[in-house]
């Protein structure tokens, strides 16, 4: 029985191979959690874009917020814009970095296209984006109320990915918060 | 004519080598220092660009990768510190020499398991080979041997 058994030896392995190369074909290896899963908030003091006074991290805690990181160079957050102004108009507190870019470019953006953060982060040389992690505009973190980072999103916001993702994790983060 | 066309093209040769110098450089305020930012541009894996090093990637994130390891020299940051403060924000992923521990033990020591099992392989190989061929499982019993001679005489006293 046991030489029987031995000649599908090749075949089990060919099966266990075929396996982990055909999961291999779905992966997406762009695909990287963040570093900074369930760790604070980078500390970091920038100015507040066209505006006065400087922001730091203390700023976003208080509530479960989204926090995006955009810059007018980048093509894809032209995609995503429509959208985000549709969660902030559903009162999802939402958050911007304007990352490595113009201030009056920027400025002309928000101008053109509605403006949905509550406030942007002015980060002219990436230094708060280096501290992220951020590899490439957009990302979007989702930040609970003590300012603790629970998920980050590479590439464009969109219907799906909210339904998806970032709509059950928002609805416990906020459920643990307190808050409605 | 044919010389002015000549020089023409010297001089333009000498001026293309400082355009291709499209990444930015550095100075070192020692020459060690140097030597050790070629080596961590060199095991810093870019992560825009996945299959590239630092070193060698013109994206943006790489350029601000190359500009902070260059200010962590400067400020007298050992390897293993700047090494930790890469992953502690990029993740394991940024190291192209992972570390020795957590789940990237699996990647040093498959290597290793592999070969053994290999040779563990072979050996088993060899053994049931050298068992098939050897004369004691090839000879036979002294009941079979009579049967065997009964089986030949009758063939004999048939034919």
């Amino acid at each position: 029985m046991v030489p029987r058994l031995k000649l599908f030896l090749p075949l089990i392995l060919f099966a266990i191979l075929a396996i982990t190369l055909f999961r291999g074909l779905s992966l997406d290896p762009r695909e990287m959690p963040s570093a900074l899963i369930d760790r604070p908030f980078p500390a970091f003091s920038l100015p507040r874009l066209n505006g006065a006074g400087l922001l730091s991290q203390a700023d976003l805690e208080g509530q479960v917020s989204l926090l995006n990181v955009w810059a007018t160079w980048c093509v894809a957050c032209r995609v995503e814009h429509p959208y985000l102004k549709q969660l902030a108009q559903r009162g999802i507190p939402l958050f911007g970095i304007n990352y490595k870019d113009n201030d009056a470019d920027a400025q002309r953006w928000l101008e053109e296209l509605g403006d949905p953060y509550r406030f942007n982060i002015a980060d002219h040389d990436g230094t708060l984006g280096l501290d992220l992690g951020v590899y490439g505009a957009p990302e979007t973190y989702l930040v609970d109320a003590a300012g603790v980072i629970r998920y980050r999103h590479v590439g464009v916001l969109d219907q799906r990915v909210w339904d998806t993702v970032f709509q059950p994790l928002y609805q416990t983060l906020t459920v643990e918060s307190g808050g409605q | 004519m044919k010389r002015a066309y000549l020089w023409c093209a010297v001089v333009l040769m000498l001026c293309a080598g400082p355009v291709l110098a499209l990444v930015e450089t550095y100075d070192f305020s020692h020459p060690e220092l140097e030597v050790r930012y070629q080596d961590l541009t060199e095991e810093l894996r870019c992560p825009k660009c996945q299959n590239q090093n630092i070193a060698d990637s013109n994206a943006p994130i790489a350029q601000d990768l190359r500009r902070l390891l260059h200010q962590q020299l400067e400020e007298g940051d050992s390897d293993a510190q700047i090494l930790d403060h890469m992953v502690a924000r990029y993740g394991e992923f940024v190291r192209y020499r992972p570390s020795f521990g957590g789940v990237s033990i699996i990647l040093w020591l498959a290597p290793a398991l592999l070969l053994l099992a290999a040779f563990g392989v072979l050996l088993l190989t060899l053994r049931s080979k050298s068992s098939a061929t050897s004369p004691g499982a090839t000879s036979l019993t002294t009941e079979e041997q009579a049967r065997l001679q009964s089986l030949l005489n009758k063939a004999e006293q048939d034919s």
